[in-house]
């Protein structure tokens, strides 16, 4: 019983996190746009009836609370069931993906309620053997919230946007797999908290022992959150809104809150996966048994590197143009499928041989693993760039029939 | 189990919240201009749901056919790199794990195997990738 109650304040704590961070990130992009694109950006909104601007700090809450106040309308054309099923399974699957993912390391307290587990974990469903396909399952369910809001708004932009978002979605799945499979081939484990844990023993962070499964899968998680180099679906010059070109008000929100969530997924992934989680050298030690300020520097130390992560996203966002779409499944079925096998490959032969190669040449085993793993990004990359066609006339090639009619 | 299903209610109970708190602020308002399809003010000319590119079903059975192979690797990668993480730190481990486990209880002949029949999988699979791109599926014209 104690333990439900446990799982239900750190249940209510994480979605408060999630939301609230969800909106005062969404103001901290628009500042970032506004810094890019030399404007002022939001700084008016301030407290309510009266004349302090705080820099615009009440912005969020404004416009959180407009969605609500904005008429609840369901167009008349639309599949009643799977209009309101899209967006909430979208919202459902985005916050369910946190239940597995840590926030910290642990809790040296009970708060002295006996009973209570100790320490306490700072992860929803601690000890979960099957994490990582956990993520990876419900992550999925994004294809099907797209699917669905895209067919049922009957609408033929949210019809093409729901299919490009399912066709983008799932392909970027296979290289984002990939990167991982590599992740818990070193670790040994699916759990996120044990591949944090080894990453702080080995004390070498994975992106330093394989570059190149890390570039493959941050492109990869850059493709699933579905932001700007990557938002072919809801690519406003084409598709007016994508699949949710007929949604209004709070459902809209749904919709925009879990496209933000899966930036927020990619990015603790990113950080748990490749950069170490909670461990910074010389910081927050290694050991399960932790002191007070240990604990908390972890808290800091995982959200700092999180924060820094989405703060690349944003400005990646404002930055780059949009991919065109045979470019973009050119890229993940042509370029980053490939890579991702070879990266497993290699590393499979490496946790095979490497040992006795590294005895027989007296390096240490963490050296000559991070000297295979750099080898083989020189490798890729230079691949890539050999083979990739020349890119002084990157326009679509039309097939031999259709030059023939055109002709 | 129990934590990730109370979440899950959470976050459904969440939306649903949402959704009723919404529509009890919202004002009401319809129209016949406003319950139609929105395209870009023009009155829409047929049904939405008409064919489409046959491209995206080739790329949904691809997508299933390499993501189920990539399930079979997760077993796999869980028990070598189990058995790999305790032949790094052998004073630490009482009895083999993973892969060395399954050879112990004489499951698998040898971890070499194992390695071979692997190798012979990720083979399939780029000979699987290589056929659907000689097969152009992935070519978008």
């Amino acid at each position: 019983m104690l333990f439900f109650f446990e799982t239900l304040i750190k249940i209510a704590l994480l979605i408060a996190g999630l939301m609230t961070a969800a909106a005062y990130l969404v103001l901290v992009e628009r500042w970032m746009a506004a810094w890019i694109q030399d404007r002022v950006g939001p700084n008016r909104v301030g407290v309510p009836l009266t004349k302090i601007r705080l820099f615009g700090l009440g912005q969020p809450a404004a416009d959180g609370g407009k969605f609500f106040f904005k008429e609840e309308f369901t167009p008349g054309h639309v599949d009643r069931a799977l209009y309101f099923l899209g967006p909430m399974i979208m919202l459902t699957a985005a916050l369910a993906v946190f239940a597995v993912i840590p926030f910290g390391s642990v809790l040296p307290t009970r708060f002295g309620v006996e009973g209570l587990s100790e320490p306490i974990r700072l992860v929803v469903a601690p000890g979960m053997a099957a994490g990582l396909v956990y993520v990876f399952a419900v992550n999925g369910l994004a294809v099907y919230g797209a699917l669905l809001s895209g067919w049922a708004s009957n609408n033929k932009y949210s019809l093409l946007g729901g299919l490009r978002s399912a066709a983008q979605l799932v392909s970027y799945e296979l290289p984002l797999g990939l990167g991982i499979l590599g992740v818990v081939l070193v670790a040994g484990s699916l759990d996120l908290e044990t591949i944090i844990s080894h990453q702080a023993q080995s004390g070498a962070w994975n992106f330093m022992l394989q570059p190149l499964g890390f570039v493959i899968f941050f492109v990869a998680g850059f493709a699933e959150s579905g932001r700007l180099p990557f938002d072919l679906a809801e690519s406003e010059q084409e598709l007016v809104g994508g699949y949710h070109t007929e949604y209004s008000g709070v459902k809209l929100l749904m919709i925009m809150v879990s496209e933000y969530l899966h930036m927020f997924t990619a990015s603790f992934l990113i950080v748990i996966l490749f950069f170490g989680g909670w461990h910074f050298w010389g910081l927050t030690g290694s050991s399960d048994v932790v002191t007070w300020p240990v604990a908390l520097l972890r808290v800091v130390v995982l959200l700092g590197k999180v924060l820094l992560t989405i703060l690349f996203f944003m400005v990646a966002r404002w930055s780059w143009p949009r991919f065109r779409f045979d470019q973009l499944m050119g890229l993940a079925w042509k370029v980053m499928l490939p890579l991702g096998l070879l990266n497993l490959v290699v590393l499979a032969v490496w946790m095979e041989y490497g040992r006795a190669v590294a005895e027989a040449t007296g390096l240490s085993y963490l050296a000559a693993t991070a000297a295979v793993g750099w080898g083989t990004l020189a490798v890729a990359w230079l691949a890539v760039v050999w083979f990739a066609p020349s890119a002084s006339d990157n326009r679509p090639q039309r097939s031999p029939v259709v030059q023939e009619v055109c002709r | 189990m129990m934590p990730i299903f109370l979440f899950l209610l959470c976050a459904a109970a969440l939306c649903v919240g949402l959704l009723v708190v919404a529509n009890l602020l919202g004002p009401r308002r319809p129209g016949p201009v406003k319950r139609m399809p929105y395209e870009s003010g023009m009155d829409p000319v047929h049904e939405a749901r008409r064919r489409f590119n046959i491209r995206f079903y080739l790329l949904a059975i691809a997508f299933l056919v390499f993501d189920v192979e990539l399930l079979f690797l997760y077993p796999w990668a869980v028990a070598n790199g189990a058995a790999h993480a305790s032949q790094a730190d052998p004073a630490a481990v009482s009895a083999p794990q993973g892969l060395d486990a399954a050879v112990a209880e004489g499951l698998v002949e040898s971890r070499g195997l194992i390695f071979a029949g692997v190798m012979v999988f990720f083979i399939l699979l780029t000979l699987g990738l290589v056929y659907d791109w000689r097969k152009g599926i992935f070519r978008w014209r």
